[in-house]
């Protein structure tokens, strides 16, 4: 007597198995989906911006008439932005992780101050803009100036900053700070000495990550009030000033193709600063990040 | 002893000199502490800075428009005379752009996560991490540059009665800006199901694909609720593409194919545009920007309490 009936039992498997193959195959290929549609926005960004790309339009003033225009006063712009992030971030974001993970005892006010800062990661951008726009703009009279979008993003990205620093600085293992109390060391001269030097790599990956975001982000600096065009440089924190991203705003809702192209152009050289903010990042980390 | 008698005296010296350093050692170690905790409350100051912005404006609006025809009112015309300020268009525009990313993402985020944590190798996985890792640092500018430029022309190609500016092209692209949250935190969650439960399902004669839908995914389940959660609370905040790509005119419809807007977009309307200080105008973004912060702490929350409360534990 059979108690299996192969046929049944042979005509089951056949459709189970082309099932896990079909569906592996289906997986893959929403995968590959991501991949196509970075390839094809490459390819369309690149093919519509490149002819536009040359040294003029690095160097010029932005212009009526897309021929002439250029992204010299939003490329400084950003430069000067990113003049007041860079070391507002270090030291606040720093600071913070220093505080939270070296000196911060385990109760309920650094429980709530961790909670707080997991949730700033989650408050949309445009909401930071209207922060800084009563706050900075209007309240501490800064109007639309280099310090006021700068502080601004300064706070949208000091979430990122602090969680990074923080993994960063949990990462540095505990027997080489109670060797350096062990020399005689104080608790600061451990942090100083021992401590964030082991934990910079790992630091300086997540804070150039998160200066990037703020280089592409538009929506805060919109709410802000940023000119999309300005003709001249700023020469101190408190000018007005206007940043690429909003100068690509600028020409991507203007109707005309060639401002579209030239929109293209400013997202080609904003892109490529990201790719290398990216890539100095990737490199320390792969160079220095130590495994203990 | 002429030559004791100075070691002697030297070693006074030194002993006081390095007692007083010691002093300035104990004052930096005090002060230190005190300074850090200051950088760290700084964050603190931010959410109360938030949330008293948030709500002083919003109170001065409804001093303004009352809170009845805020939530009430079907209509969102804000530049008459006097204007008109229900909520529900912005609100309806944000669901409908929400909902085409998240019925983009989750299908494919879910595909890749599953993709990646039950069937590649890691070589595979070395290539197409990255790729993730670069579609969510574009800016959101690029891509609503690429929403109003590229995929609505292309979509009117295939559906012509589609506006210029609709819900449907700032969609789509938004579903595949959230895609990357939505794979990468569902693969950890996946990743995080211990091998011995998937060596059980295959050893009873499961396939991949019935261990990684019966067993995996269900055992995941709470981290790839948490993921989508939290790529609902990415779409609602998101600015950029639809202030490109998704026009202007509030309306309280389901369609997909004409013109929205969404409460993000109206925040960079009018702050774009010359509403006075003082305004009812002024104050609206206020009003529109706390119901969306509403939105997203909600979502937030949500997020992580599920992750917190339904981990199932090995």
């Amino acid at each position: 007597m059979k108690l299996i009936d192969e046929k049944k039992v042979t005509s089951g498997m056949k459709g189970r198995i082309f099932r896990n193959s079909l569906f592996k195959n289906i997986f893959l290929l929403a995968t590959l989906l991501c991949l196509l549609f970075l390839i094809v926005l490459f390819w369309r960004i690149l093919s519509q911006g490149l002819a536009y790309l040359d040294w003029q339009f690095l160097n010029s003033l932005p212009s009526r008439k897309p021929e002439k225009a250029g992204i010299y006063t939003a490329l400084n712009g950003t430069l000067w932005m990113m003049a007041v992030v860079v070391p507002v971030t270090m030291i606040l974001g720093i600071g913070t992780a220093i505080y939270l993970e070296e000196y911060a005892k385990k109760n309920k006010f650094t429980t709530f101050i961790q909670v707080n800062i997991s949730n700033l990661a989650g408050v949309p951008s445009v909401v930071y803009g209207l922060l800084g726009l009563t706050i900075f703009v209007r309240a501490l009279n800064l109007g639309t100036s280099v310090l006021a979008a700068g502080l601004t993003m300064s706070l949208l990205i000091l979430p990122v900053v602090i969680v990074s620093a923080q993994e960063a600085i949990r990462a540095v293992p505990n027997s080489l700070r109670e060797a350096s109390y062990g020399m005689g060391a104080t608790k600061w001269q451990t942090i100083l000495n021992v401590v964030l030097p082991a934990a910079l790599p790992g630091i300086l990956t997540g804070t150039i990550l998160a200066l990037s975001r703020a280089i592409g982000e538009t929506a805060p600096l919109v709410v802000l009030g940023i000119p999309l065009y300005l003709a001249f440089l700023p020469t101190s924190f408190l000018d007005e000033f206007t940043a690429l991203p909003m100068q690509i705003y600028n020409w991507t809702s203007r109707p005309q193709a060639e401002f579209q192209n030239l929109a293209a152009a400013g997202i080609i050289v904003l892109l490529a600063i990201l790719i290398i903010m990216n890539s100095v990042a990737i490199l320390i980390r792969n160079k220095f990040q130590k495994k203990y | 002893m002429p030559d004791k008698k100075e070691s002697q005296s030297i070693s006074v010296q030194k002993l006081i000199a390095e007692k007083r350093k010691k002093g300035s050692k104990k004052r930096t170690e005090k002060i230190i502490p005190f300074i850090l905790l200051l950088t760290a409350i700084v964050s603190v100051f931010t959410t109360l800075g938030i949330l008293f912005t948030l709500l002083v404006e919003t109170f001065t609006f409804f001093s303004h428009v009352s809170l009845v025809e805020f939530l009430t009112n079907n209509t969102w015309y804000p530049f008459s005379d006097p204007g008109e300020f229900g909520i529900w268009p912005l609100v309806s525009g944000t669901i409908r752009v929400t909902g085409i990313a998240i019925l983009v993402a989750v299908p494919i985020g879910l595909a890749a996560a599953i993709y990646l944590s039950e069937y590649a190798s890691d070589r595979v996985k070395r290539i197409i991490k990255p790729i993730l890792e670069v579609l969510a640092g574009i800016p959101t500018i690029v891509y609503g540059f690429f929403a109003l430029t590229f995929v609505t022309p292309v979509l009117q190609k295939l559906i012509p009665e589609l506006e210029i500016f609709n819900a449907l092209s700032p969609g789509l692209v938004m579903g595949i800006m959230i895609t990357p949250t939505i794979a990468s935190l569902s693969e950890d969650a996946m990743s995080a199901v211990p091998d011995k439960i998937r060596h059980g399902s295959l050893g009873l004669g499961a396939t991949k694909f019935e261990t990684a839908m019966k067993v995996v995914l269900p055992a995941a389940s709470s981290g790839i609720i948490a993921s989508i959660v939290l790529g609902i609370s990415r779409a609602i905040g998101e600015t950029m593409i639809v202030s490109i790509a998704g026009g202007s005119t509030p309306n309280l419809s389901f369609s997909v194919t004409s013109s929205i807007q969404t409460m993000t977009a109206y925040i960079v309307q009018v702050a774009q545009g010359d509403a006075g200080y003082g305004t009812t105008i002024y104050y609206s973004i206020y009003a529109v920007g706390f119901t969306l912060f509403l939105f997203t702490l909600v979502m937030n929350l949500l997020a992580s309490w599920i992750s917190r409360r339904i981990r199932e534990e090995y």
